[in-house]
């Protein structure tokens, strides 16, 4: 079902798939998730939501609610001592300053907006109170799509402002370019709002303890907490954020979603609270996925060489800044994706509506825009006739050139063999299943960053422990989403230090007892702890190898550290860990050590769009067939084949499974996912309205692994979790193509919207041509 | 509203249990008994992450009252648990698949395959992927778990 690239010799332990310890309690059961604790006393919590999207707030009457027994607090913004989350998302290089609120106090701008916060006895008693806290609304206008909320004279949905955000990227003469090319062709490709769609919905726990504030929640951040100290007027020593195993996150789960509201309701009550989520709260409530407008416009010549692309990008961010400017920028720098564009001018921005908040969900803007340049490819390869791999091979990045930012890449790019053996996975091309239907073959290949933008100077820190018995710890800021976070730092220690996995122990996900790792988000986690670890083992390897040396009567540099033993190549002796361990404690040689590992430097101008961005990129390639059936306008994806060139696999199977999820995840996006929001009302009401792939949607998604060694994380890895998300809607896109001859342009790719096309394709005549992706 | 006393036989021990009428079975379990492998995820019996067996049938906990499980015996997927926490060989084979990634699904999962597999022997992968439609899953694509399901069901 699967295919996999045999481990590379030389390493142990990096490269095989071992079940670690987080799979053992998942398959037992045993694992506590955010909603599992309960203290004693504890309270539970709710939010009272804005039921409309545009209002001003004549008056707040929380005195019915106060009176219910079993009530303990009924908060609204006066009762936030700092009312204000601040965001600066690029770190003010370029966007407006917004204040968002804890709780709206006199305005809200969208539907579903906290407004109050009540704790009670029952979660029963919590909802009766809720419903009780009257709220006066003087509805406003309101406005809800982005070109709406850039015309004159819009509706504000801040004072200062609609437009967030304006990122540009430029380099050579775009407009001379596009003149002289052979061939110029231009698109508009439309993306919707997404749900996340985490199974375990946003849930935590917080209590006073020592007079600290500590909130036990699913969270990719437990940085979080400086914030929170903020908005309580704390310390930040006062506050700790503990992280537990995530069922899911996928960015919804990177801003704070329960903490600051069981922060408030700890603080006020002194008592334990428990807040989560309903899953129709989390439907209304949570961050989405950006709809982007995309409009491509691309010459060439004649011989399928790319000249020129101008790009601009519009993202609904909804009522507030989140992550916003981040995730556009992230869609600017990778606007052309893996081709080499030697003039180039993009603009990306982000502009405010009344619609729910949009934030980071997997892919960050970067994913989103690979329909808009695959979509550029195959319509390029159809008008010059040539196969679409061959264009995309004549065009694509190698190492040592150029991005329209100037900067130059440092690392191979094997996308051409991503895309070979994608193909080569896929088989022999379908026929059709019967009279009415078609069939084609569509290929998506993409360029997705791992690691966050080079300008915050990202740092992530691990702290490694021999114990006296030859065990080993790992303390670790990093949070689990249920990618093998943790576990993979515990594969990279023990091919290090030799220590046996079994004796390996990672704590992870607190903040007050572990050295920070930064958030998991960004696909950055292996590139930032993996390399912590990695130097954390290699220096404490480099401390203790001295006294094993001598130990064993060897040199230093002729030990193995393998199998819970150090042993010398000469003479053939060995000494255990636990043997090592007490003789550094003999001669005063620590056997803990604390690492800082630092990713490159440096700064974007936001004027001439020129300076650093990302670290660096993965490169994939996906594959499909798909039929489709010309009378309903439904889509059946045949086959699926996916491949990533991630540097080193850690952990094969992992990878594997992020690949063949996040390609799920994807063909949701791709063709049934819609979290359609009318008027700044979210539609989906029920999960059972919002259409993720269920085991019968889609077949198994075919999986292969490139190792070029290359990449900037632990021994050449590159990071894997958003890449595989974002080449799916092309893929199915250029598939479709393939097929009915005509492109859609606007996601999801329902039976409505193929009926349509193929209606175009009637008129136009099936000018299309097909071809052979064998 | 008021509470009455019932017993619930869950993985094979009797619990007295307070509770209101309209109480799911999902709350008492999950928020009553402790039983963190019943969880929520929708309320609407669409996520399937509330799995239990009643009787040896695959239920949604939070479709299901409380007072309705009265006399009927409940399984949570830890039920499986053998003697010391073994697991089970259809958990084996999650496990050595990599068929969980954040596992949040996990026992919903395990549950209703076992029973599909306790009814009809050796389901095909087809058979098998009918069997969940309403066990959702968001990290793995299900191409693992139905892996896992098939070796378990070839043994």
């Amino acid at each position: 079902m699967t295919q996999l690239t045999e481990p590379r010799s030389g390493y142990r332990v990096v490269g095989t798939s071992p079940a670690h310890h987080d799979f053992v309690d998942k398959v037992k059961g045993s694992l506590h998730y955010a909603a599992d604790w309960q203290l004693p006393g504890m309270l539970h919590g709710r939010v009272v939501r804005s039921p409309v999207p545009s209002a001003r707030i004549t008056g707040i009457d929380v005195t019915a609610a106060r009176a219910l027994p079993g009530v303990f607090a009924v908060l609204t913004a006066a009762d936030v001592p700092s009312n204000q989350i601040v965001e600066r998302a690029s770190g003010g290089l370029a966007e407006l300053e917004v204040t968002v609120p804890v709780l709206a106090a006199d305005r809200v701008r969208y539907m579903g907006e906290p407004v109050a916060v009540v704790a009670a006895a029952t979660p029963q008693l919590a909802h009766e109170a809720a419903e009780l806290v009257a709220v006066d609304y003087e509805e406003l206008p309101g406005v809800f799509d982005v070109e709406a909320a850039r015309a004159d004279g819009a509706p504000r949905v801040h004072e200062v402002g609609n437009t967030l955000v304006s990122w540009q990227i430029h380099c050579g003469d775009v407009d001379a370019a596009l003149a002289a090319a052979d061939v110029v062709i231009e698109g508009e490709y439309c993306s919707q709002h997404v749900e996340h769609a985490y199974l375990e919905p946003e849930a935590g726990v917080g209590w006073l303890e020592n007079g600290v504030l500590t909130l036990r929640v699913s969270t990719q951040v437990i940085e979080h907490a400086a914030m929170i100290a903020h908005i309580l007027g704390l310390p930040q020593s006062k506050v700790r954020v503990i992280a537990a195993y995530m069922g899911g996150g996928f960015g919804g789960k990177e801003d704070m979603t329960v903490e600051p509201f069981l922060a408030l309701l700890v603080w006020h009550t002194r008592r334990p609270v428990r807040m989560i989520w309903d899953r129709q709260e989390s439907l209304v409530a949570s961050t989405k996925r950006h709809p982007f407008i995309m409009r491509y416009r691309t010459g060439a010549d004649r011989d399928g060489t790319i000249t020129a692309q101008r790009v601009e990008i519009l993202g609904d961010a909804g009522a507030y800044p989140n992550l916003s400017p981040r995730v556009l920028f992230a869609a600017a720098a990778c606007a052309c994706g893996p081709y080499r564009v030697p003039n180039a001018s993009i603009t990306s921005t982000a502009v405010f509506t009344n619609n729910v908040p949009a934030s980071a969900f997997r892919g960050f803007g970067a994913m989103q825009i690979v329909l808009g340049y695959e979509s550029q490819l195959d319509e390029l390869a159809a008008r010059l006739g040539l196969p679409r791999t061959e264009l995309r091979e004549r065009n694509f990045l190698a190492k040592g050139d150029l991005l329209p930012t100037g900067e130059r890449l440092d690392t191979c790019v094997e996308v051409a063999e991503t895309m070979r053996r994608a193909i080569g996975l896929l088989g022999e091309p379908p026929r059709p299943s019967a009279p009415g239907k078609l069939v084609g073959r569509g290929i998506g290949c993409n360029r997705h960053p791992y690691g966050r933008t080079i300008w915050f100077r990202d740092r992530a820190s691990a702290w490694l422990s021999l114990q006296a018995d030859g065990t080993l710890l790992i303390r670790s800021g990093v949070t689990d989403l249920g990618a093998g976070q943790a576990a993979s730092l515990c594969q990279i220690a023990a091919e290090v230090l030799g220590a046996r996995l079994d004796d390996i122990s990672v704590y992870i996900g607190d903040s007050a007892l572990n050295p920070p790792a930064g958030g998991t988000f960004a696909t950055r986690q292996l590139y930032m702890s993996g390399n912590a670890v990695l130097h954390a083992a290699q220096e404490l390897r480099d401390r203790m190898a001295p006294v094993a040396a001598d130990l064993l009567g060897a040199p230093a540099d002729d030990l193995e550290f393998a199998g819970g033993r150090v042993r010398a190549h000469r003479g053939d002796v060995s000494i255990t860990l636990a043997e090592l361990a007490a003789a550094c404690e003999q001669r005063a040689v620590s056997t803990a050590h604390l690492s800082t590992w630092r990713a490159q430097a440096g700064s974007f101008d936001p004027r001439t769009g020129q300076g650093d961005t990302f670290p660096d990129y993965t490169y994939g390639t996906h594959a499909a067939d798909v039929e489709v059936d010309v009378e309903t306008g439904q889509v059946t994806v045949l086959r699926y084949a996916a491949c990533h060139d991630v540097g080193r696999a850690i952990n094969p199977m992992r990878v594997q499974g992020q690949i063949q999820g996040g390609a799920m995840q994807g063909l949701g996006y791709a063709l049934t996912e819609d979290m359609a929001i009318q008027d700044g009302y979210v539609q989906a009401a029920l999960f059972a309205s919002y259409l993720i792939p269920n085991a019968r949607d889609f077949p198994d998604v075919l999986v292969d692994i490139v190792e070029s060694g290359e990449g900037k994380g632990p021994l050449g890895a590159r990071g894997i979790g958003e890449p595989p998300i974002g080449n799916v809607a092309a893929t199915i896109a250029s598939a479709i193509q393939d097929a009915i001859g005509v492109r859609p342009d606007r996601l999801p790719m329902t039976p409505e919207r193929i009926l349509a096309l193929l209606d175009e394709r009637t008129r136009q005549d099936g000018a299309a041509r097909k071809e052979d992706l064998t | 509203m008021n509470k009455r006393q019932i017993t619930l036989t869950v993985n094979g021990r009797d619990h007295e249990v307070w509770v209101i009428p309209s109480d799911t079975l999902l709350d008492v379990l999950h928020d009553e008994l402790g039983m963190a492998d019943v969880r929520y995820g929708c309320g609407e019996g669409v996520c399937g992450t509330c799995t239990v067996l009643l009787d040896g049938d695959p239920v949604n906990g939070c479709l299901t009252l409380a007072v309705q499980a009265a006399g009927h015996q409940v399984t949570t997927m830890r039920g499986l648990l053998g003697a010391d926490d073994t697991l089970h060989p259809l958990q084996e084979c999650f496990l050595r698949r990599g068929a969980s990634q954040c596992g949040f699904c996990t026992p919903g999962m395990v549950l209703t395959s076992l029973d599909l597999i306790r009814r009809v022997g050796r389901p095909t992968r087809e058979e098998i992927r009918y069997a969940l439609v309403g066990n959702l899953c968001r990290c793995t694509g299900y191409t693992k778990i139905l892996d896992a399901i098939e070796e378990y069901a070839d043994q």
